[in-house]
């Protein structure tokens, strides 16, 4: 205490000292470290003044893409499913439902490596090196034709290549094409041709999200109870739950939920789950590969659930120890889990949330 | 199918029984209410005391009062956007707990003792803040509006989802309290940046998106709020705990959750979120770009498809929402019969500054279909437009900052529906 009341002390004479130099602060905060901004000081703008020292080229970025990217964006960067696009489109931009990629839409290449390098890829943000970074854009180039295969983008050359779109974008002019046409004393009356007719309907497309339940206040009521019984099982559950879970183990799921953490990202499990860009994970220890309702597997993992695969423990667990070289073809872009006991406790956990 | 489904909402609420009582009108009831003639459980026993809930929900018939998602519009919840329950709410102040979501990365749990907030660029001392800091600065109270560009987007080709709350949902109106952006730009001395007419800020939040957006140096020294209070509590974890940007009127992708960095910068840094999205496509195939100020828009929240009419004829109270980011609403006409007639509405108080004003047409309903339609009016003379307007100007695939006048078809049952009408 008496530390706090000397170092409070200590702060508010500094700060006494300090006012007179500031224009009107209140001498409230602390410098920010030239480490700290390093840190954190990563935005690059289209000058490329910042862009970090480094190369990789479009074979490297192939590689990388395919492990870290493609199970989003597809192999070649065409996108999966609702997942963005980020190659091809050029020439749609003036029809119908655009295609707008980084090749069709993008006016600058900085605002790509940037993304890249904060953002992704997708659930393991800011884990590339710049080297990767590079080589990852110019794959992308390169998918959207516009490098060769044997391109290498670096911060010599990253501004030096041309982006299609980059003269489409024009600054706000609602001013001057909207503002000025949608002024004064409205229409009150007669103000269209009669008879007003209906020349569209929702209901038609049929794509509003219904409510399931019948009765409005169940919603409430079953979210408390979700609640209740998502709690307990740790603590009482297991117990009673004995005869038909012999060889399971509380504490490892546990521990293993905290490693399942990796894999969220991805997969959901437990009440609720649905597939997300992994398949939902309820009930995979024992079933059967490649099982899952409404999921777009890889041709690896339905060939290999063709040939019989079961998700035992013994498969899992290599499987998850190194997903690429356990199965060549995985669109899962897991690294892998290096330590057994993460292994074990992950499938414990796994089995824990049954379905 | 959808006819069968949404009949079976709007038996739900009971337009049999509400049509009998109004044709019956103030003639005798026929038997008397045993809600009134016999003791009820809750006059007779106890109900919950004060212990039983330190912090209170909405009592479980409120249940369907709640945010929406629409699945097919996104890959993943954690880069999705729900919808404001605004068929069901009144008043103009937005209840945190349904007010709507959009995450790039998922809603983060970031603690009050974790945060840290940097100023750093063409400042004089680059700085450093706690949460605790943040408190020490002279703070200020405001109600705005926060839209997303992407409010009634999905409707750009044409009526398309059945309910005010999803055409109209990404929208919520709240109180906050926080330091202007000015105070901490001030506190980090803005002489090394020189000229300020051509200088931005950039801000970026805490998480894995980032979300980073460039603010003109004009704008951050305006209304910009570094904000970490909401209707009077801590901003929600999904609102962006413990400390988001509110910038007044403008698009709600620049109001950066868990804000952790503010940069002075001599230009825009032109990210992902204001390039690649948050661009609006002309038919052209030209984009225009930032487009920040939100136009002024209204719609009517009940009757709507998810608020049927359920008394019948008679009196009846036509409400809805108008909001302008260029300023304040001055007026809101209605029209019943899908925009060749309009009544001036009654809006519940002056119309307040980007944020929201809450409008009345108290009626007497005839009993015959109509096509309503609501058109707002801001203090700089804009009039909202019609749809066939915006896209005479803009084509189809502006995807962001859809305006247009909004038409429910009431039915004569009562039902409505989401209808574009020539």
């Amino acid at each position: 205490m008496s530390r706090f009341l000397k170092s409070a002390t200590l702060v508010a004479m500094l700060a006494t000292v300090a006012v007179p130099g500031l224009a009107q602060g209140l001498g409230l905060g602390r410098p920010a470290l030239p480490e700290e901004i390093a840190a954190w000081n990563h935005d690059i703008d289209p000058s490329g003044a910042d862009l970090p020292t480094g190369a990789g080229s479009v074979m490297e970025g192939e590689e990388i893409f395919a492990e870290r990217c493609a199970s989003c964006h597809g192999d070649f960067a065409e996108g999966i499913g609702n997942w963005p696009k980020l190659a091809g489109g050029r020439g749609t931009l003036d029809r119908d439902d655009p295609l707008k990629t980084v090749g069709s839409y993008w006016p600058h290449l900085t605002t790509a490596f940037d993304y890249i390098r904060r953002s992704m890829p997708y659930g393991n943000a800011g884990t590339l090196t710049d080297d990767e970074v590079y080589a990852i854009t110019a794959y992308i180039l390169y998918s959207n034709d516009l490098v060769d295969g044997e391109f290498e983008l670096s911060d010599q050359n990253l501004m030096d290549v041309e982006m299609p779109n980059a003269g489409g974008f024009i600054v706000d002019d609602r001013a001057k094409t909207e503002y000025a046409l949608w002024q004064g004393e409205p229409c009150m009356e007669n103000c269209k041709d009669a008879p007003v007719k209906v020349t569209m309907r929702a209901m038609v497309l049929d794509v509003t999200p219904q409510d399931e339940d019948a009765e409005p206040q169940a919603p409430s009521a079953g979210v408390v109870k979700a609640t209740a019984t998502q709690e307990a099982p740790a603590e009482e559950a297991p117990a009673e739950e004995a005869p038909a879970a012999a060889a399971f183990d509380a504490e490892l799921a546990k521990a293993g939920e905290k490693v399942f953490r990796k894999c969220k990202s991805c997969h959901q499990i437990g009440a609720g789950a649905k597939n997300r860009s992994g398949p939902l994970l309820n009930g995979v220890v024992g079933r059967a590969a490649a099982a899952v309702d409404g999921f777009k597997y890889s041709r690896a993992m339905t060939s290999a659930a063709g040939e019989g695969l079961i998700w035992n423990e013994a498969e899992l667990s290599s499987f998850l120890a190194a997903p690429k070289s356990y199965m060549k073809g995985t669109r899962m872009s897991f690294r892998g889990l290096n330590k057994q006991e993460d292994l074990t406790a992950v499938i414990e956990y796994l089995k824990s949330a049954g379905d | 199918m959808t006819d069968r489904t949404s009949r079976r909402a709007f038996l739900k609420h009971g337009f049999a029984a509400g049509a009998t009582a109004s044709i019956a009108g103030t003639a005798r009831a026929q038997s008397a209410d045993p809600l009134i003639t016999e003791v009820q459980p809750w006059a007779q026993e106890f109900g919950d005391g004060v212990d039983a809930t330190p912090y209170g929900l909405p009592i479980r018939f409120e249940g369907d009062v709640i945010r929406r998602n629409v699945e097919w519009l996104t890959a993943d919840t954690v880069s999705s956007i729900n919808f404001t329950p605004i068929h069901a709410l009144d008043g103009t102040i937005t209840p945190q707990g349904c007010a709507f979501e959009r995450h790039h990365s998922g809603a983060i749990e970031l603690a009050k003792d974790d945060y840290r907030l940097m100023i750093n660029g063409l400042v004089d001392r680059p700085l450093v803040f706690t949460y605790a800091d943040l408190e020490r600065f002279p703070r200020e109270n405001h109600v705005y509006f926060c839209e997303c560009a992407a409010n009634s987007g999905m409707e750009w080709a044409g009526a398309q989802l059945n309910g005010a709350q999803f055409t109209h949902g990404m929208i919520h109106n709240m109180e906050y309290t926080g330091v202007p952006l000015r105070s901490l730009l001030e506190e980090a001395g803005l002489d090394a940046a020189g000229d300020l007419k051509d200088k931005w800020v950039f801000v970026e939040g805490a998480d894995a998106s980032s979300n980073g957006r460039s603010i003109p140096m004009e704008k951050a020294l305006d209304d910009v709020l570094v904000a970490f209070k909401a209707n009077g509590e801590a901003l929600r974890k999904e609102h962006g705990y413990p400390v988001r940007l509110v910038v007044p009127g403008w698009e709600g992708n620049m109001w950066v959750k868990w804000i952790r960095r503010i940069e002075v910068t001599d230009g825009p840094v032109e990210s992902r979120e204001e390039t690649s999205k948050y661009t609006d496509t002309l038919e052209d195939g030209t984009s225009r770009k930032w487009t920040w100020a939100m136009d002024a828009k209204s719609v009517v929240t009940s009757p709507s498809p998810q608020a049927p009419i359920a008394h019948g004829a008679g009196p009846l109270v036509i409400t809805g929402l108008a909001w302008s980011g260029r300023g304040a609403i001055t007026r809101v006409d209605v029209s019943k019969d899908g925009g060749m007639t309009w009544e001036t509405a009654r809006l519940a108080r002056p119309g307040e500054k980007m944020a929201l004003t809450r409008f009345y047409l108290d009626t007497t309903w005839d009993g015959q279909e109509m096509m309503l339609q609501s058109r707002a009016m801001d203090d700089t003379g804009y009039v909202q437009p019609t749809k066939t307007q915006l896209r005479e100007v803009r084509g189809l695939n502006s995807i962001y900052h859809n305006n247009g006048i909004q038409t429910w078809l009431v039915r004569a049952n009562g039902e409505a529906e989401n209808v574009e009408v020539s």
